[in-house]
């Protein structure tokens, strides 16, 4: 049998539990003798500890426990870098707890052990802290002044400098018959899932074995980190991924009350839950995006670019987190984009400031350096008077010269190249499908007291980051099998696809796969999880792989049973046979069981275009989207549907980014926008006109699927998009626009005289 | 304090705290885990269930104030063998992804359909406009919502 699952829409298995309301995320989870967690977190953004006196909080009737740094023999663990681990970066990590200076508004303190909830938010109450307050480190301007140092014994607020360099900058500048140099900024906002974080932990005394729950994107690596701080071999942690509601970068990585919560648990000997709520979210979960840059682009007359250089700063936040620095990286080495750039020399520097760290947040830089690289464009194809598609055009790296050098980042990366893809062909579709000949003439026009303006913007998304990922196929006792993965879920579809993977690898119909189980630590040897849109690519061939030594193996008994060759077994629907005709049912192999492994250390680069119309009323600065069109080529696509839902649903956060979500804090650095009435989400009366069209026409060459991680892309050019078409529409105002997100407000000074 | 109310069609009697949201109620006492808590302030609609006929956010109303009320959760709206027409449409439209805002979802689409069968769909997306949903962007939401329409249409064609 020919299966052709991999390519169709087939309809999502995890839906039948989730539209039931049958999922069971974290705090679903309820064990006998469940104690439950709360944090005290700083209301100073910079100070040091006086005291922390918890007497009265331990006299609240159904309080256990409250832990703070004194709890911690040697000090609280740091959480160390998952992703760039240089030793650069080793001063600025976190303490799991604070520990004699607290750096930003929502550090733990404290963590209280008791009977309910509210009974823990009553203790919170009651513990009495005194904290010397230290002057705010509130943006990178000031911490570059170095006033005030949140790390003392380093100097400097600056943790490292990163360098994106390729060809030779200065010389192309040098003789550059034009140059243009502009500050371009993007704001604070982050990864926001609906499901707060959670973690729930279990200590067995007898057996000396810790269960965690909870686990999400990076289970064995967080296993790894835990098992070090808390002083246990891995093997005794078990880490369980419930379901997950959402993921987008932020969660799953390993944040203090990974280690916390686990430690509460094997203190008092009791199961202990602790899941975050909304205000704590806003303030606790990774931020991300907040950088400047100063940079300048070459180009000849004819609009060829030449060279792009310049300065980039990151806001960090008060401490470097586990995957803190791909974000300020990717700024760096991605702002060139599907365009060819021949001289590149950027430097990007790490600030630290008395803020909430950062992390990564689906399409880390990339959002934030396409916002810069194609508002840039836009303004060289005014200068010059070239049209801003052909000006993109002229510039976009062909598929002749595929696979294209990118530029290399110091220190720590190694040289990384585009794999395949035909830039020219998403842009031409792209243009097509917005009728973009019929709208230019609406460029800036004026039409019912409403400024229309129009843009178009290319883009790469990276995917597929190595090193490894591990997948098995065992045989259930009804004959039916089952996938093990390291790959996890976030929200995504994986139970779906890899069942799509399996059946047609296996050649057998997808109701044989019975169930995909993912994440948790007990299924495969090692996993590597779900980021850097990593699953289908990594997973997909793994379980490739796994699949060939499972048949084999199969093969390999059932000759054996059969007395024929193994090359001579036929595996059908639920039975192997011989060529005599003689047959067993599968499962008289129950508990045959293959691992597979795929290795990779290239990146995938899925890339589009995406184009937008939209309205600007300049009266009130409200800006209406009429239509919005993203084309994606994503290689060899699994399942259409889920794609295109990867593709609108992160171009709805792109919008969000682009339009409303702001993580706003004053001069002391505290967070003014720490609700859901203040920090903005898009909904559904937002954005209603917008348009996905995924294309498979250049499969990546460097994966036995030829798939191309896309989970990115509707969001990574949303920014810049948004940006241009604003400006086009506002351009009789001339308008200073260099800046994210357009809030109204923002909007409405563009249209108003400048002083 | 003792409250009683009916959950799904069956009668329930509980004694909570004074300040236990219905939210809580659901999830913790009566172990009705469909029900999901997302912001705890009113603004995500992940709590959403029907209270007497009308859309509510559960972690709004205290358990105690849903004395003598007919509440319906997800479980409610949901049958073992196989999806209801509205939930079949949200799996046809990708009309979901992590599934932790979906309860809301359902709950309130089956609030606005069962009133308004023939809502269009700028009113779908005004009243989804108190759900948030953080992955799929409410385009599948939308078409999903407005495509079950006609399984709430009365048989002789008046809503």
């Amino acid at each position: 049998m020919k299966n052709a699952f991999i390519g169709s829409a087939v309809e999502r298995r995890e839906d039948l539990r989730f539209l039931r309301g049958r999922g069971e995320y974290v705090d679903d989870l309820r064990p006998d003798g469940l104690l439950y967690a709360v944090i005290l977190r700083s209301s100073k953004a910079h100070g040091r500890i006086v005291s922390i006196d918890t007497t009265a909080a331990l006299k609240v009737r159904g309080v256990h426990a409250v832990i703070t740094a004194q709890d911690m023999p040697g000090g609280p663990p740091i959480v160390p870098m998952r992703l760039q681990p240089l030793p650069e970066f080793k001063p600025f990590e976190q303490p799991v707890i604070a520990d004699g200076k607290v750096r930003y508004v929502g550090e733990p303190m404290a963590v209280v052990i008791a009977d309910s909830v509210a009974i823990g938010e009553d203790a919170l109450e009651a513990i009495e802290v005194e904290i010397d307050a230290l002057p705010a480190v509130a943006d990178w301007h000031v911490a570059q002044s170095g006033q005030s140092l949140l790390f003392e014994a380093q100097g400097s607020n600056r943790s490292l400098t990163f360098y994106a360099v390729r060809g030779d900058a200065d010389a192309a500048f040098a003789s550059a018959p034009y140059v243009r140099r502009e500050t371009l900024r993007t704001g604070r906002h982050y990864g926001l899932t609906m499901e707060p974080r959670g973690v729930m932990a279990q200590w067995d005394a007898a057996k000396g074995r810790l269960t965690v729950s909870g686990a999400a994107k990076v289970p064995f690596f967080n296993r790894r980190i835990l098992a070090k701080q808390i002083g246990l071999p891995e093997d005794s942690i078990e880490m369980i991924e419930n379901d997950v509601g959402g993921g987008f970068g932020a969660r799953g990585e390993f944040y203090p009350e990974d280690f916390l919560i686990p430690f509460a648990a094997r203190h008092l000997n009791r199961p202990v839950k602790w899941i975050e709520d909304r205000r704590e979210n806003l303030m606790a979960m990774n931020h991300a995006r907040e950088a400047e840059v100063d940079v300048e682009i070459a180009c000849e007359r004819d609009g060829t670019i030449l060279a792009l250089r310049g300065h980039i700063h990151t806001d960090m936040g008060a401490y470097m987190r586990t995957n803190g620095a791909v974000g300020a990286r990717n700024i760096a080495q991605f702002m060139a984009g599907p365009y060819r750039v021949p001289n590149v020399k950027l430097d990007v520097s790490l600030w630290m400031t008395n803020k909430t760290p950062v992390g990564t947040y689906r399409g880390p830089g990339r959002f934030e350096t396409d916002f810069f690289r194609e508002r840039l464009i836009d303004m060289v194809a005014q200068d010059l008077g070239i049209d801003r598609v052909a000006l993109r055009r002229k510039n976009l790296i062909a598929r002749t010269e595929m696979p294209y050098p990118i530029a290399t980042i110091a220190p720590y990366e190694h040289k990384d190249e585009y794999d395949s893809g035909d830039y020219q062909e998403t842009l031409d579709r792209c243009l097509a499908e917005i009728h973009w000949s019929e709208k230019a003439k609406l460029q800036g026009r004026r039409i019912d007291g409403r400024y229309h303006g129009l843009a178009v913007g290319c883009f790469i998304e990276g995917g597929a980051a190595g090193p490894k990922e591990t997948a098995r196929l065992a045989i259930n006792e009804d004959g039916s099998i089952s996938v093990y993965i390291g790959s996890s879920a976030v929200g995504q579809g994986v139970e779906t696809v890899f069942a799509q993977i399996a059946a047609d690898a296996l050649e057998i119909p997808m109701d044989r796969i019975r169930g995909v189980f993912h994440g948790s630590t007990a299924y495969v040897s090692d996993g590597y999880g779900a980021y850097h849109s990593r699953s289908v690519v990594m997973g997909g061939s793994a379980l490739l792989d796994a699949a060939l030594n499972f048949k084999a193996a199969l093969c390999e008994a059932a000759a054996q049973r059969l007395g024929c060759a193994a090359s001579a077994i036929v595996v059908t629907e639920d039975k192997v046979s011989a060529p005599g005709g003689t047959s067993l049912p599968l499962s008289a192999f129950a508990g045959l069981s293959r691992e597979g492994a795929f290795l990779n250390k290239k990146h995938t680069y899925s890339y589009g275009a995406q184009a937008v119309h939209l309205a600007v009323d300049a009266k009130i600065g409200q800006v209406e989207i009429l239509d919005y069109v993203v084309v994606v080529d994503a290689g060899r696509i699994i399942n259409p549907m889920t794609l295109r839902g990867q593709v609108i649903g992160s171009l709805v956060q792109g919008l969000g980014g682009a339009f409303l979500e702001h993580l706003v804090y004053d001069e002391q650095g505290q967070l003014l926008t720490g609700s859901l009435a203040d920090y903005l989400l898009p909904t559904a009366s937002d954005f209603p006109n917008l348009r996905a069209f995924t294309m498979d026409r250049h499969p990546s060459p460097i994966n036995p699927l030829g798939a191309k991680g896309a989970g990115e892309g509707g969001l990574i050019g949303a920014g810049g998009v948004i940006a241009n078409a604003v400006a086009n529409a506002l351009q009789s105002f001339n308008p200073d626009l260099r800046e994210l997100p357009l809030t109204p407000s923002r909007v409405w000074a563009m249209t108003q005289p400048r002083a | 304090m003792p409250t009683k109310f009916e959950v799904n069609g069956k009668p329930v009697s509980v004694n909570v705290e004074a300040r236990t949201t219905l939210a809580d109620c659901l999830r913790h006492h009566l172990r009705l885990t469909g029900t999901h808590v997302g912001c705890e302030h009113g603004v995500c609609g992940a709590c959403t269930v029907i209270v007497d006929g009308d859309a509510v956010r559960s972690c709004l109303m205290l358990a105690a104030q849903a004395e003598g009320s007919k509440v319906v959760t997800v479980e409610g709206l949901s049958n073992d063998e196989a999806l209801t027409p509205l939930q079949a449409s949200f799996r046809r439209h990708h009309a979901l992804q992590c599934g932790f805002c979906t309860p809301g979802m359902i709950t309130t689409a089956h609030a606005l359909l069962s009133e308004e069968p023939d809502c269009d769909a700028d009113r779908v997306r005004e009243v989804l406009s108190g759900n948030l949903c953080r992955c799929t962007g409410y385009i599948s939401i939308v078409e999903a919502v407005l495509d079950a329409r006609s399984a709430y249409k009365k048989p002789n064609g008046n809503a």
